[in-house]
């Protein structure tokens, strides 16, 4: 894992602080996350503290800090999904899952992401497992739809 | 060239590319701030300072608008007034109210504005956010529950430290401001200087009080307790009491100290002019034998942790002495306890420091003899003014006393040491008189006095020309050190005091000590330095006693084993 992120560097050879968030970005989609080794080794090929770092990428939503899941979920909270009732959506998913957004469940299994806006709207509330669309869900549908993952086999 | 602008019906002429800020503030007006630094670019981000555009209409904020002709501005009508009373409560709609409980109560920025504004009541109830105390550094609390996000540490930490220990993380209302990954100041590249506490408008950073076991240790009748205080307490205590800025209270202050129930008072600075022996000495060594130059001071804890972190190929440059504090705390639990018949273990030995960073360096490891510290307790000069409005001492109204003997007498270098500079001085006094067994004719080096962050100077010693570099502020330390690991090679000796001005600009300092004060007490530390007698360390009678009866010669067996300590590299989140 921590030889992609090299490799990853090196193709950003002469990179300055400006080319920060493309490299963070990089990992991510190799990594599926920011580990903290991740930045210190950004820290030090770009030769910026790891405070400013960490401080840029929380500051975007984009960026995640633990590994995803085995199952990732997305949640829609843009206006439409929102006005049909998504924060309940997300409030009974996070108690199901005895996790919170943006983070994993102890066992691996599940992770959770808020979205904006997931450019479904007509089929609102919507969630999103591993890039497969589930329309007009509810408080019960949800537990379903992630038992049915739960259960999956390979 | 000058613009003609109006503030409040006033005409007043500015410079181009000044700010409204900087017209105003020069013309005695006042507009409040909290994200601005002087001297710093602005960022603009609180918009406290905000002042209507008479025209216009428009608010604008004064710290980043530059001013133009012909500007008429306001600075505290209705609309302004309003704007900013709204900011305040803002600010107030997730701070705690425990304002009572706060060791900043009556310091605060937040509630003078609140009281200056006329806020008496909570109109905007914002959601609280669920931030944890941050106990895991030596030196500094973090309560990021007080904080209001100005930002001043964080500009600080990075401007004017160089080190970016900490920075906002996440964003709007989660926002905090934090070191990396949110973890404990423990395990970032904080060098404990304090910094970022005294520019704090909040008691969001302050220092971790060693108080309550001060009070332990005095109310033992078991305990010998014994306070040293350093070269710049004397100088800046007085502004905590509402005496003149800069004033000299060292005899006050001893009086005050005895009064609390301190069993011995001793005097950083006697120490002080101790490390210079042995410096002098070093540099000396190191210039004659070919060793590693240029030598680089290690007084200043803040500093030494710095160059750990960031500068270890530079270690070696380190001179070996220990500090002062750690010096004299070495002789009272070893020759001091042995000759008074005192158990080493029954000491408790106090230092009063300008310094956050000495609370660090009291519980280094490598600052113990047989397990025990050196040092117990470390106090800022704010602590020290609490302890003595704790014990209702009047300062106004006692009489001066001299300090202990031995261990209290000092030259007048040694009480250079508060400055930035004042090491470099006494060491280049002493190192004079060593090389070439006379006096320096004239003691005074203008070159290396006053507030520059670096200072540079020859000095012909005998047949040497000496090159010297003083510098503080840990950025121009950087930029200094740049220099050297790019092939400088003229230098031979330099001073770094990590905060600005030195330890009387310390981290331990009275709260928002602007430039002025730091100026106060620079000058009443020379002006100590030119009535006094004694001007050299190595002709303060108790060093010499102290050194016949006991350490022999500097760098010495006695000496290289008390008083001298090594450095390490380490791993920190840079």
């Amino acid at each position: 894992m921590l030889k992609e992120i090299d490799i990853i560097l090196d193709e950003h050879e002469g990179a300055a602080r400006e080319d920060l968030i493309p490299i963070l970005q990089e990992i991510q989609e190799n990594q599926g996350y920011i580990s903290e080794n991740a930045i210190v080794k950004v820290g030090d090929y770009l030769n910026l503290p790891t405070s400013k770092i960490y401080g840029v990428a929380t500051f975007y939503n984009q960026f995640r800090f633990e590994p995803k899941g085995k199952h990732h979920i997305q949640v829609c909270r843009g206006t439409a999904c929102h006005v049909l009732g998504s924060s309940t959506v997300l409030d009974q998913l996070e108690k199901h899952l005895k996790t919170k957004a943006d983070q994993t469940t102890r066992d691996g299994m599940f992770s959770i992401e808020v979205v904006a806006c997931i450019g479904a709207c007509g089929l609102a509330p919507v969630i999103c497992v591993d890039g497969e669309f589930y329309a007009k869900v509810t408080s019960d549908s949800i537990k379903e739809i992630v038992e049915t993952y739960r259960n999956k086999i390979d | 060239m000058n613009l003609n602008i109006l503030v409040n019906n006033q005409p007043l002429t500015a410079e181009k590319g000044q700010t409204i800020l900087e017209v105003l503030n020069k013309n005695g007006i006042k507009v409040p701030t909290l994200c601005h630094i002087k001297d710093m670019l602005p960022s603009g981000a609180c918009r406290i300072c905000l002042v209507e555009q008479r025209k216009t209409g428009k608010l604008v904020p004064s710290c980043s608008q530059p001013v133009e002709e012909g500007m008429d501005i306001i600075t505290n009508s209705p609309k302004v007034n309003e704007a900013r009373k709204t900011i305040i409560e803002l600010l107030l709609s997730n701070h705690p109210d425990d304002c009572l409980y706060c060791s900043r109560n009556l310091n605060c920025e937040l509630q003078t504005l609140s009281n200056n504004y006329h806020v008496r009541e909570r109109q905007v109830r914002g959601v609280k956010n669920n931030h944890h105390l941050d106990l895991s550094s030596a030196s500094i609390v973090r309560d990021p529950a007080k904080c209001i996000l100005c930002g001043r540490c964080v500009r600080v930490c990075e401007e004017t430290m160089g080190i970016s220990a900490i920075d906002f993380i996440n964003r709007g209302s989660n926002s905090v401001v934090g070191p990396a990954f949110n973890k404990g100041l423990n395990t970032s590249s904080c060098v404990n200087c304090g910094q970022c506490i005294v520019v704090c408008p909040t008691g969001a950073l302050t220092e971790k009080s060693h108080i309550p076991e001060l009070l332990e240790a005095l109310n033992d009748p078991k305990k010998i307790v014994i306070v040293q205080h350093a070269p710049s307490i004397s100088v800046s205590l007085a502004e905590e009491f509402g005496m003149e800025t800069g004033k000299d209270i060292n005899g006050i202050m001893n009086a005050a100290l005895r009064k609390i129930g301190f069993d011995r008072v001793f005097d950083t600075s006697f120490s002080a002019d101790l490390t210079i022996m042995e410096e002098s000495a070093e540099l000396i060594h190191r210039i004659v034998n070919g060793g590693v130059l240029p030598m680089i001071t290690s007084c200043c804890p803040g500093w030494v942790k710095f160059a750990e972190e960031f500068y270890p190929e530079f270690l070696p440059h380190l001179s070996t002495c220990k500090s002062p504090q750690q010096m004299l705390g070495a002789i009272i639990k070893t020759h001091y306890a042995t000759t008074t018949g005192i158990n080493s273990e029954d000491i408790f030995s106090v230092s009063i420091m300008p310094c956050t960073a000495k609370k660090f360096e009291g519980q280094r490891a490598e600052m113990t003899s047989k397990g025990i510290s050196n040092i117990d307790a470390v106090l800022t000069t704010r602590e020290l003014a609490e302890l003595i409005k704790l014990y209702e001492i009047d300062l106004h109204n006692i009489e001066p006393e001299l300090a202990d003997s031995p261990l209290g007498l000092r030259s007048s270098a040694g009480k250079l040491f508060a400055s930035t500079g004042g090491v470099m001085e006494a060491a280049i006094r002493t190192a004079h008189y060593k090389l070439t067994g006379k006096e320096l004719v004239k003691f005074k080096i203008n070159e290396i006095r006053g507030t520059h962050g670096i200072k540079e100077a020859t000095i012909k010693i005998g047949d040497l020309d000496l090159n010297v570099a003083v510098t503080s502020g840990l950025q121009n330390a950087k930029d200094l050190l740049a220099q050297v690991k790019e092939g400088r090679m003229d230098l031979h000796f330099i001073e770094i005091m990590a905060c600005p001005g030195g330890c009387i600009g310390g981290g331990g300092q009275p709260i928002n000590s602007d430039e002025n004060a730091l100026k106060a007490r620079m000058k009443s530390i020379y002006s100590i330095d030119e009535r006094e007698s004694i001007k050299v360390s190595h002709k303060n009678p108790e060093i010499i006693d102290l050194y016949n009866e006991f350490l022999g010669k500097p760098l010495e067996e006695m000496s290289h084993h008390l008083l001298h300590t090594t450095y390490e590299e380490r791993d920190v989140l840079k």
